[in-house]
């Protein structure tokens, strides 16, 4: 890539020619507000607040998609800039419902830290805003249109990135809004609600459906024995709410301060990681000697489980029909470990604490209960269980470490490493790998399961015969597939799908970063990196040999896909009306 | 297929059968019946004159006369309008209850129907079309076959010199040499912006791309215009030629007109423009056995204004959302699908044919130093002459309002005339021997826009037409970007402040900073101009402003909320019509005395005000 010299507020700089205005002075410690750019999803240049002066140039230039040029000279820091931008912005601050102080992004808010930042001190164009009513609807996502900004970035990232299209924008100028179909609910439309709107969101317009106040009530109550689990990807990310830097493994902490908030029990979703693949493992085996639905594909992701119902119903039968982590390990904990504790399971009240939304809808599905009980009665974000710490005023980063509550606690790394994309292929290899050659393996790594590639494609060698698997992340991807097998064309045998692009790591209900960290720090592989490291420091590695799943195994289910085990652990799906009544 | 040769022919014999619509010393004993099929005529029934003038020859076995559909004649004022050729008899304001007439007495016995002829607006009776005054600064090269022809027959295009321009780049132009005519010619974009056309054409030749467009923008939006819709109507040949002339030149062999859906007629008349020339192998592959192709679209918009630009519109023709995008890239770079596009409106191609066929130096004689040709106007408001008029660049807007347009109707004063729609700006009385050319235009505060010429008496209030405009904006932004989207809306809060008499100290110094920062900020041509008409009339009516702000007061008597509507007891007879028509009952009193109007009750909505017969109510 040739460079090219140009001139930013006097500073002089070579950048490759690639580079946009605002890529330039980024790299050169030069600051340009932004509000709508979100790095290779959403440059359309709407909301004015980059634009720079550029000599030679007609009128202010939009420097998030502007590209250098030899010679340029630009100013990001004149009055007539600061004048614009700040008069945008009140216009901008003149529309948005300003409940900063009760809004769930308080000082989380790309607008309210541009604000302060270009040091707005009063709206001088006050004037009539818009009202929409709140879609608080659906079981998994809330939308608040009146805190809407209108970047677009939720709407780029629904449509371009997951390939979803669930919302849009509707109407026209001062009326616009995005919206769904028929002003429908979330719910209601074919949204897999994946939450990467939410997290993409500057402001509070998207948000979790909260569940800290269920949880709260739980805690609170004398009858309920309240256990908690935690999906792998909250460990690798929760410290980053209290001030960790981004790919801090805190599982120490974050076990300890579910500890203090008062749960009975802290359990490992790792466990139940180790329980889909002893299950899982054992379909692909009988699938691929059966040669029936294949691929067969992995089913723990629920927004992909949601997409794939809303999208592809004729092609459901490849689903594996495992419940996710979670599902199985909630519905053993209220059958196997009630019964060795001798609790009545209508008396336990498991707490997931997710990376993800799309669980809150799955945990609330018919399908996942037994003897009429919930698996899991309630699912928390990364996001919502820092903020019950918070309220409970406990500072991750100031407790001490401690451990999970046995017998549920321990875990193998292939558990660990769910949390990312490639992880439950990676996994599920080991445990598929041994059981199918009786061998061990001589490296259990498989490294061309891992990274951020959106489809990652391997032939494995098991024993004399070979096993082509594929890895696709974000529903954009997983779409790819599912379209070529749909026409015929697809020859793998197994496959990983994840809802969110990067995988849970990446997931809904993780910690938000603005675009600017999002653009030049890459989170989701720091965060799958923290896994990768803590599947490398775990004496055992492969869910086979967790001796906890053996013992289950042994003194309850008896084998993987027994009638035990299916009755716990499985589920079914249906075709979802792509738009409900 | 048809050949050179086979279009010749076509050419030759079909003139014949045409030729008295233009030879006024035709000595045959044909006569053309024209009558205009543009939407103004269509819709005060000219379809209805032609079905019975047809059925009336039918019925009476009469030779030698045809009824042709033609386009606009311009003078929308007086239609329906019936041509009888070559005698060029111009008789306004027909009705299917004339047709009887017309046929017996002009067509049977050769004489005039004296009572149908058109009234010029100093009161005299005009035979011939050329005699009226609407025509005579005019010049038309885009409008030449409006009127002149059957746009739905590609043959009368044909007659009239129609694909001889195609003809002529085809087998004796290089591509460069199309660009270098259209680039001396002078000839700038007729959309608004008046950008010149040949460099447009240069940089999207110059574009590396294995495939390019050529894209034509007939969204007219503006409130008011109808230029582009009558060229479609009238000759939508025209545009098929020049796109084809436009596809050679830069290297495209496929194009998009992008039309508005609520324009049926120039839609249906352009397709079947596009099937003729399809069929003739005009459009297609090996046009005339060269190595040229090119074929043609239409993509159709929902009326949204701003889809008018030219990135939005191209979103739009691929089948997103029309939102405008950021530029550069421009489309000639990067345009539809991401290609190089060359994208010029109607009018603008309306144009190439001429200056291929009559050379760039004809074109450039005509107009002033900067602004070359002709320019198409809708002029519409109060004026007399409403209609479409084409002038050479540097006539004076008092020429195109009183010499053509016949002056302000009703004994009442020019106040101002808006020019380029909701980008463009209010021009009052002293500017009215400004020159119409782009700059000239631009420096008063206006600008050329797309020919949409709104003159206004001085009953309007100034507050309240900048108050019209933007509500349009507001309603038209696509919400893309915060300047556009919340600013015009911000505006315009102000200025209904002011209109309902709650003005404040300040209002026009905030209109002012918000138009600016609207101006610099917004994303597009739209935001960008939006401010315009505030600006303009703030410039030039800034008394108006205070005097509604300060004093409560709106000069012209238009903003409801500052007038009372009084009843003149010396005028008042008591004769209660007032008070029979009023929708609220506000009105009341004795017969044959004075009536008095509740002022609690009141609307203003002024029905009193027409309603009596002695001009006693009247607003204060």
């Amino acid at each position: 890539m040739e460079n090219v010299n140009l001139t930013i507020d006097g500073v002089k700089m070579s950048v490759p020619s690639s580079y946009t205005i605002l890529e330039a002075a980024r790299a050169n410690g030069i600051e340009i507000p932004t509000l709508c750019h979100l790095k290779d999803i959403n440059e359309i240049g709407a909301c004015r607040m980059c634009i720079v002066e550029v000599e030679g140039a007609r009128g202010f230039v939009t420097s998030c998609v502007g590209k250098v040029s030899e010679g340029m000279v630009v100013r990001t820091n004149t009055k007539a800039i600061r004048e614009a931008r700040k008069t945008t912005l009140e216009l901008l601050l003149s529309a948005h419902d300003k409940k900063c102080l009760t809004c769930v992004r308080n000082k989380k808010c790309e607008l309210q830290t541009l604000s302060e930042k270009l040091h707005i001190d009063g709206i001088e164009f006050e004037g009539e805003m818009e009202r929409h009513p709140i879609d608080n609807l659906c079981p998994s996502i809330v939308r608040d249109p009146n805190k809407c900004i209108l970047c677009k970035r939720c709407v780029s990232m629904c449509k371009k990135v997951q390939e979803v299209g669930a919302i849009d924008t509707m109407n026209r100028g001062f009326k616009s809004v995005v919206g769904t179909a028929f002003n429908k609910s979330l719910g209601d439309v074919p949204c897999s609600l994946c939450g990467q709107c939410i997290n993409v969101c500057p402001t509070g317009a998207l948000s979790e459906k909260d569940a800290t106040k269920d949880v709260w009530k739980a805690l609170e109550d004398p009858e309920k024995y309240v256990v908690v689990q935690t999906a792998p990807a909250v460990r690798a990310a929760i410290g980053e709410e209290f001030g960790m830097p981004i790919g801090t493994l805190a599982t120490g902490k974050m076990v300890a301060g579910l500890k203090r908030l008062g749960f009975d029990k802290v359990f490992d979703t790792n466990t139940g990681a180790d329980f889909t693949i002893m299950e899982e493992g054992t379909e692909v085996i009988e699938r691929i000697k059966e040669n029936k639905d294949l691929p067969i594909i992995t089913s723990c992701s629920p927004g992909w489980v949601r997409f794939a119902e809303s999208n592809y119903p004729d092609l459901l039968p490849h689903l594996s029909s495992c419940k996710s982590p979670h599902q199985m390990f909630g519905a053993i904990i209220k059958s196997y470990y009630a019964e060795k504790e001798e609790i009545d399971p209508a008396k336990i009240f498991v707490v997931s604490v997710m990376p993800c939304v799309a669980k809150k809808a799955e945990s609330e599905r018919e399908e996942m209960k037994v003897n009429g009980l919930r698996d899991v009665d309630a699912v928390l974000t990364t996001r919502e269980a820092a903020r019950m710490m918070k309220q409970a005023g406990i500072d991750l980063s100031n407790v001490e470490d401690e451990t999970f509550d046995n017998p549920m606690g321990e875990a193998s790394g292939a558990g660990a490493i769910f949390g990312t994309t490639g992880g439950v292929m990676e996994a599920a290899l080991r445990t598929v790998s041994e059981v199918v050659t009786g061998k061990e393996l001589e490296k259990i790594d498989f490294e061309e399961v891992r990274g951020e590639k959106g489809i990652k494609e391997a032939t494995i060698k098991l024993g004399d015969q070979d096993l082509k698997i594929a890895v696709a992340h974000g529903l954009g991807n997983a779409r790819k597939i599912m379209d070529s097998i749909r026409e015929g064309k697809c020859d793998y045998q197994f496959v990983e799908v994840m809802a969110c692009p990067g995988g849970c790591v990446n997931g809904g209900g993780q910690p938000i970063h603005d675009a600017k960290t999002r653009a030049t720090v890459d989170v989701r592989a720091l965060r799958a990196k923290a896994l990768y490291d803590a599947d490398k420091s775990l004496p055992v590695r492969k869910s086979h040999e967790n001796p906890v799943i053996k013992e289950i195994y042994k003194e309850y289910l008896g084998k993987p896909g027994s009638e035990k085990a299916h009755e716990l652990l499985h589920t079914h799906y249906h075709a979802r009306e792509y738009f409900a009544e | 297929m048809k050949t050179i040769e086979e279009l010749n022919e076509i050419r030759e014999n079909t003139l014949k059968e045409i030729s008295l619509r233009k030879d006024i010393n035709y000595k045959g004993n044909e006569k053309h019946i024209l009558v205009c099929g543009g939407t103004g005529c269509t819709s005060s029934h000219s379809a209805k004159i032609i079905e019975k003038l047809n059925a009336h020859i039918k019925e009476k076995q009469i030779e030698n006369v045809r009824v042709i559909r033609t386009g606009c004649f311009g003078l929308c004022a007086k239609g329906p309008i019936i041509i009888v050729r070559p005698e060029d008899t111009f008789y306004a304001m027909a009705t299917e209850d004339d047709v009887e007439e017309i046929i017996e007495k002009h067509i049977l016995n050769g004489e005039i129907v004296e009572r149908l002829l058109c009234k010029d607006v100093d009161g005299g009776t005009v035979k011939r079309l050329d005699e009226l005054n609407f025509y005579k600064k005019q010049k038309r090269i885009v409008l030449k076959n409006c009127g002149m022809i059957d746009p739905e027959n590609i043959d009368e295009y044909i007659a009239f010199d129609g694909y001889k321009a195609l003809e002529k780049v085809l087998t004796s132009m290089t591509p460069e040499q199309v660009i270098e005519e259209v680039k001396a010619s002078g000839l700038r974009g007729r959309g608004g912006a008046g950008f010149p056309t040949g460099k447009k054409w240069e940089f999207t030749k110059m574009a590396v791309g294995d495939q390019k467009y050529v894209a034509c923008n007939a969204d007219e939006g503006d409130p008011g215009a109808f230029m582009d819709r009558s060229v479609l109507e009238g000759d939508p040949h025209t545009v098929v030629e020049a796109m084809a002339i436009a596809a050679y030149a830069i290297g495209a062999n496929k194009g998009y007109v992008y039309v508005r859906a609520e324009y049926p007629i120039a839609v249906h008349r352009l397709q079947i423009a596009i099937d003729q020339a399809r069929e003739y192998g005009i459009l297609g592959k090996n046009i005339f056995g060269t190595d040229f192709s090119f074929d043609l679209e239409i993509r159709l918009g929902a009326g949204a204004f701003v889809c008018g630009e030219e990135t939005a519109l191209m979103e739009s023709v691929e089948g997103h959302r029309g939102e405008p995008r950021t530029r550069p890239p421009f489309p000639a770079n990067k345009g539809l699908f991401g290609k190089p596009t060359l994208l010029n409106n109607v009018e603008t191609y309306a144009n190439i044919t001429q200056i291929i066929l009559n050379g760039a130096e004809w074109f450039s004689s005509i107009g002033t130093e900067t602004s070359k040709g002709t320019k198409v106007f809708a002029v519409g408001g109060n004026i007399n002459n409403v209609g479409l008029v084409e002038v050479p660049m540097g006539t004076t807007l008092r020429e195109i309002i009183f010499d053509i347009g016949g002056g302000i109707p009703n004994g009442r004063k020019f106040k101002a005339a808006q020019t380029g729609g909701p980008s463009g700006g209010c021009i009052p009385a002293e500017h009215l021997d400004t020159p119409i050319d782009y700059e000239s235009l631009a420096v008063i505060g206006s600008m050329m826009g797309s020919g949409g010429l709104i003159v206004m008496d001085d009953s309007k209030c100034m507050v309240g037409i900048a108050k019209f405009f933007l509500d349009f904006t507001v309603d038209e932004s696509c919400g893309k970007c915060p300047p556009c989207r919340i600013g015009t809306k911000r505006m315009y809060e102000i200025l209904e402040r002011i209109t309902s008499g709650k003005g404040e100290e300040g209002d026009v110094e905030k209109l002012e900073k918000l138009a600016k920062n609207i101006k610099a900020s917004s994303l597009c041509g739209l935001g960008q101009s939006a401010p315009n008409p505030v600006l303009s009339t703030i410039r030039y009516f800034r008394d108006e402003y205070e005097a509604h702000i300060k004093e409560k007061k709106c000069p012209a008597g238009e903003c409801k909320a500052m007038t009372k509507v009084m009843i003149d007891k010396e005028k008042c007879r008591g004769c209660s019509i007032c008070s029979k028509n009023c929708p609220v009952n506000a009105i009341s009193g004795e017969l044959k005395s004075p009536f008095e109007i509740d002022q609690n009750k009141c609307i203003k909505c002024g029905v009193c005000i027409a309603k009596c017969p002695f001009k006693a109510i009247s607003r204060v």
